[in-house]
């Protein structure tokens, strides 16, 4: 019963987190706003039986890429006030975008209601980080080693598009 | 877990929808991210939920692939807008709406 009433309230912070972050001017306060959406998401995952998963939550998203977005944004100063939304042509421009999102909302909830599946309680369960790392190593061996190789070429990628610009030399000489 | 499936599916559409939303109204390059990051948390909630759903191991390890995936896309798209406010001076996404061959 406790671990129902508390998966009621982390979604409730989780939607109420994310609100307030994709509405803020400021993109720090956003970031701060989606660390805490990312904290009740971890504790879910603990809640669904995945705690390993919850670790990695907070430790990769709120640690690392929520830190590295806080360190993007002070590097390249950026003022609070280049995306305003109280001016007028910003809120013409929710207005489309409620309808669209009305309208996946509806979708879903009615794809949701159409299966008697949906009905039935998720039951508790709990996988063993033991259990876990057993099916990651020996079951997706390989979809791990094509998943070192997308980190690796996404750091070659980082690193080619942020390196520090340099003259352009003609190969003709022409200048 | 007592709580039906479908509570869970519909905080994940919530979740979803609003990171969604987040993508299509901000014209900040940084707020357009953090809008796709949001997308990418309530999938994996919902790969989460099934997994307890049907007690197998593999949705959650579906979940480790997209932390993954989600790593190299942020290290990529954040090395871009680095680029980009170095050559227009600004992350407005209305300041790239010009193409020169």
């Amino acid at each position: 019963m406790t671990a129902t009433l508390l998966f009621y309230i982390l979604g409730a912070i989780a939607v109420i987190a994310t609100l307030l972050a994709i509405t803020r001017k400021n993109p720090v306060h956003a970031v701060i706003y989606l660390v805490n959406s990312f904290f009740a998401l971890a504790l879910l995952f603990y809640l669904l039986g995945a705690p390993l998963l919850a670790a990695w939550e907070l430790i990769i998203y709120a640690g690392a890429i929520m830190v590295l977005f806080l360190f993007i944004i002070m590097m390249l100063q950026l003022s609070p006030t280049s995306d305003t939304i109280g001016s007028g042509e910003t809120r013409r421009q929710w207005i489309p975008v409620m309808l669209l999102t009305l309208a996946l909302a509806t979708c879903t909830l009615l794809l949701t209601a159409l299966d008697p599946s949906g009905a039935e309680a998720v039951p508790r369960w709990y996988a063993s980080p033991r259990d876990f790392g057993y099916a990651l190593f020996k079951e997706y061996a390989l979809a791990i080693e094509i998943v070192s190789f997308q980190l690796l070429f996404a750091a070659v990628g980082a690193f080619y598009i942020g390196r520090p610009e340099r003259k352009k030399t003609e190969p003709g000489g022409a200048e | 877990m007592i709580v039906p499936l479908e509570h869970l599916l519909i905080l994940a559409t919530i979740l979803f929808l609003l990171g969604f939303g987040c993508v299509l109204a901000r014209r900040n390059l940084i707020m357009i991210l953090i809008g796709i990051e949001v997308m990418i948390n309530a999938a994996g909630l919902t790969l989460v939920g099934a997994s307890a759903y049907w007690q197998q191991v593999d949705g959650q390890i579906l979940v480790v692939f997209l932390m993954a995936m989600t790593s190299a896309e942020v290290s990529i798209s954040l090395a871009m807008v680095v680029y980009l406010q170095r050559r227009k001076g600004s992350i407005d996404v209305r300041s790239f709406d010009e193409m020169r061959g």
